[in-house]
This record gives structure tokens, C-alpha cells and sequence, in this order.
């Protein structure tokens, strides 16, 4: 069925009874020519675009728990591209121009709402590091400004320009930048990859990778065992679980990353703002809820839950940046599972085991890659090459020494 | 979550620095796969959900660096040693 104002006009006049589910309860079949793990939003996008753009249609998204479980209703919504290094900034790039298109692309509302990303300079150090960042982005055709004082008073007034260890100089701002519905994003690209034909099989977790000279075959799961010509893995949080059933052992540490929410109030803060004297970043939610987070708690984790000194930490980073915060209670918290590489940057490449493709090491910055990272790991999967703007997304680079660390914090995965 | 460090007791999990996985051994540079020891060494982890052998540093505290093994599913701690001198104080 496709949304529109037609159909929306035509079910309310049917008092809202002919809307079917956005996708199918698919059963496994016994054989697909792709195998996507993960429906998370970056296993969906691949299915998505392996269908669209490739026409790979026989493909099944295996998902332990169901849709919308996991990182994917667990992060903080922002999208942006506003990296430094060449190997990342093209490919952000790209998920920003492929967020500006997806809703018609895929025929679902996914809020995506271009609201501007601020990010806070305090020192003239920090200014210049900005000005250097905001420079490779326009070198990179993307939209950057250097504001002055004066004019991030005027867009965010109530912040402490005055505080007296970290007073606010100006800020970098992306306009394009924003915020998108999480749940909404996994929605839409499971219906698209669903409509083309994918299978999306929920509650069916993986327990075995069938490997046969050198080459995957197939899978076990706990719904039965699924042959597979080519299989990809998109577990961002379990990735070193998962490649282990395949003998892999990655560079990768799995970390919990806390998000809070707090109640709803009226209109405040119209864009995303990070602060730059701790890591904090806020934006305000359509319901009204603002939406804020911080470091990752630091230590291995699969609890899905953090600890209190990080929540301490994020409400002082907070109430430094913004200090009428501290009238505001907060509504909920919770964690998610991050991928943390040696390098802070994403792997999107083939794997020593002939057929398997790897998607991981997202760190915390998933979620605004998800259109590129299903666009380039379907590119990936269906060509057995990799895209243009993902090539230096290597496995290998920690061997090659070809590393990509946006922050020059070397192999230490709690410090990216 | 709070450690239980052998000299100072129950302390919350603010008063240490981590480290990461206390399992790997600094190769030995003359052996004759070295570099691939030493790539080994420093960029892959076990990674593993359940039990895990990590080094957390007690700066808040006496200063002495931990080896804790806790399950990284639960937070719960099996066991803490002192890193030096075979677990002795």
C-alpha cells in the first residue's frame, strides 16, 4: 500500500480499518541468494537497496529480537556530516544527501527535520580546529560555517555565553544537519525492502556461521538452518559474538553508550547543539522531550544499561552548558551497545571468509550513516567491490596502517 | 558498580581509569612473526559477553593497577587481583 494523502483521506473516511501491517511475519525459506544479519537500521538499508538499486530480491534480514529492538530505538536521532578526514567525510556526505531524499525515496514519514547542528567552540585553540574542520567539509562540497559570538547568542540565547571556565566564542554549524525519527527510519526500510520482496524474519537469532572450503554457505539459527550464497553482518554491539561463529576475531570492543530523555516541554531549542568543553549534545523532540547524551561509559559491556558516575558527568556537562536545565526533570535514560573500533572510524568490507561482508565498528556514530552504510554494504554484497566513497572502510587497515582517527586517540576504543 | 579493590574496598567505579582486556602479552619483538604479534597485540580483543579479564587503575585510591575479571553482560565481579607480582599485595 502507498502512503499518501489520497489513502490517508480514503481510510479516514473508512474510519481507519483497511491499513495492513508496514511488513510481512516472513518464515525462513531454505535457501537466499543474500542473508543479511542484523535488522537493525543498517541491515535494513542494505536489504533496502540491494532490492532497489541492485535488484537482488531473494535476500532474508535476520533479527534476534524485533524490529526496532535494539540500537536502532536507542540512540539520540542526530544526522550530519560534518567529519574531517577523506576517508570519512565523502561517505557522511552521502547519507546526508540520501536522508534529504529518503522519505519519498521509501515512501515513509521519517521526520527528518534539517534543524541545523551546532557545534560549540570555547577557546581560540578550539576555534581553529573548527575553522580547519569547517574547511574540509566546503572543500568536500559540503555546507559549513564558522559563527562568531554574537551570532550563536542569537540562535540559542538561554545558553552560558558568561560561564566563567569555558565561556561560548562562537560555534561550526551545518544547517543541513538535524534529526530524524529512529524508529521511523527502521520502519520505513523495512516496509521498502519488504513491498521489493525481502524477507524480514524477527525473533531468529543466529547460532552457527557453515563455512565449506574457504566459502559460506549458510546459516543456523534458532528457526532452522538457511543456506546462503552470500552472507552479510550488520550486529553493530555483537559483532565480535557473531564473526566469532566464523572464526574472526576483530578489531572491536563492545561499550554501553547512556541517552536520556527528559519531560516533555514546549518549543526550546530549535537545532542540535554540542557543547565543546565536554561531551554533551541536546536537541528537543517533536513530542517536546529533550534529547541529550554524552561520553560512552568506558568499560566492556553487553548490559545494555550504564552506570551513575556517566549520568553525574552528562548532567554537570549539561547544567554547564545550560544552566536553566536544572529546572527541567529528567524522564527516562538507557543504553545501547556500541561497536567500539581501534580507530573510532566504521569497517565496511569483505572478510577473509569468501562470501561473509562485514558491517561494523560504528562507535557511536551509526546512526547518521544509515542510508550510506545500507547503500555501500549493498554495493558491497551485490558487486563484490567496494563503493567509492566507503573504500577506505577497510578491515585491513589497522594492518595496513592506513588508519582513520578523526581524534588522533590511537588504539584505545573508550577514548574515540 | 562498585570494585571491591583488595587494599581500599567497595569503591564506585569513578575512582578508576580502565584499560581494556588484561589477557594480552607484550610479544616478544625478536621472534620471527613479530609484526603480525605485534598487530595482534594491539588492535584485536576477544571481546567476549560473559566473563572478562580487564585492567582498571585505582587513581582515586592507592594507585594500584587491577585485574578485575567481571561478567560484562551483569557488571558483576568474579574476582579482583593487584596487576603486579602475581595478584600478591
Amino acid at each position: 500500500m502507498k502512503y499518501s494523502v489520497f489513502s490517508l483521506l480514503g481510510q479516514a473516511l473508512r474510519g481507519h480499518t483497511g491499513w495492513t501491517p508496514a511488513w510481512r511475519k516472513a518464515e525462513p525459506k531454505a535457501e537466499y541468494d543474500v542473508v543479511i544479519v542484523g535488522g537493525g537500521g543498517h541491515g535494513l538499508a542494505t536489504a533496502y537497496y540491494l532490492a532497489k538499486e541492485h535488484g537482488i530480491t531473494n535476500v532474508a534480514v535476520l533479527e534476534k529480537g524485533y524490529i526496532g529492538s535494539g540500537n536502532a530505538g536507542r540512540n539520540t536521532t542526530i544526522i550530519r556530516s560534518n567529519y574531517l578526514l577523506p576517508g570519512n567525510e565523502a561517505f557522511y556526505e552521502l547519507s546526508m544527501k540520501l536522508w534529504e531524499g529518503l522519505e519519498q525515496d521509501f515512501n515513509y514519514n521519517a521526520m527528518v527535520s534539517q534543524r541545523g547542528v551546532l557545534n560549540l567552540y570555547h577557546s581560540d585553540a578550539q576555534r581553529d580546529a573548527y575553522a580547519r574542520r569547517g574547511n574540509s567539509m566546503r572543500l568536500h562540497g559540503v555546507d559549513a560555517e564558522l559563527l562568531d559570538r554574537a551570532a550563536v547568542r542569537r540562535m540559542v540565547p538561554y545558553l552560558d555565553f558568561e560561564n566563567a571556565r569555558f565561556p561560548i566564542h562562537g560555534g561550526l554549524l551545518q544547517r543541513r544537519g538535524g534529526t530524524a525519527r529512529h524508529d521511523a527510519v527502521v520502519w520505513g526500510y523495512a516496509r521498502g525492502a519488504d513491498m521489493r520482496g525481502v524477507d524480514i524474519i524477527e525473533n531468529c537469532e543466529v547460532t552457527g556461521i557453515d563455512i565449506r572450503n574457504g566459502y559460506v554457505t549458510g546459516l543456523d539459527t534458532t528457526r532452522g538452518a538457511i543456506r546462503a550464497k552470500k552472507i552479510g553482518l550488520a550486529v553493530a554491539g555483537n559483532t565480535s559474538r557473531v564473526a566469532s561463529l566464523a572464526g574472526l576475531r576483530l578489531p572491536i570492543e563492545s561499550h554501553v553508550l547512556q541517552a536520556f530523555v527528559s519531560e516533555g516541554i514546549k518549543p526550546a531549542i530549535d537545532c542540535v547543539v554540542t557543547f565543546g568543553a565536554g561531551h554533551f549534545y541536546i536537541s528537543q523532540s517533536d513530542k517536546g522531550g529533550l534529547v541529550f547524551g554524552g561520553d560512552i561509559d568506558g568499560y566492556n559491556s553487553y548490559a545494555w544499561r550504564g552506570s551513575l558516575p556517566v549520568i553525574e558527568d552528562v548532567m554537570e556537562a549539561g547544567m554547564a552548558l545550560w544552566p536553566g536545565l536544572g529546572r527541567i526533570r529528567m524522564l527516562r535514560q538507557w543504553g545501547g551497545l556500541m561497536d567500539m573500533s581501534m580507530d573510532g572510524s566504521p569497517i565496511i568490507d569483505r572478510t577473509p571468509v569468501d562470501g561473509l561482508y562485514l558491517n561494523c565498528g560504528w562507535c557511536y556514530g551509526g546512526f547518521k550513516a544509515t542510508p550510506a552504510s545500507g547503500w555501500c554494504f549493498a554495493h558491497l554484497i551485490a558487486r563484490d567491490e567496494p563503493h567509492a566513497v566507503a573504500a577506505a572502510m577497510r578491515l585491513d587497515r589497522t594492518v595496513s596502517g592506513a588508519l582513520i582517527d578523526e581524534k588522533g586517540a590511537g588504539a584505545q576504543p573508550n577514548l574515540h | 558498580m562498585r570494585i571491591p579493590c583488595p587494599f581500599c574496598g567497595p569503591r564506585g567505579n569513578d575512582e578508576f581509569t580502565y584499560l581494556g582486556d588484561a589477557t594480552m602479552r607484550r610479544p616478544d619483538p625478536a621472534a620471527p612473526e613479530a609484526m603480525q604479534a605485534f598487530h595482534d597485540y594491539v588492535y584485536l580483543r576477544e571481546n567476549p559477553s560473559g566473563l572478562h579479564q580487564e585492567l582498571w587503575f585505582h587513581g582515586s585510591g592507592c594507585r594500584r593497577w587491577l585485574v578485575v575479571t567481571r561478567n560484562t553482560r551483569t557488571h558483576e565481579i568474579a574476582e579482583v587481583k593487584f596487576a603486579q607480582r602475581g595478584g600478591e599485595a
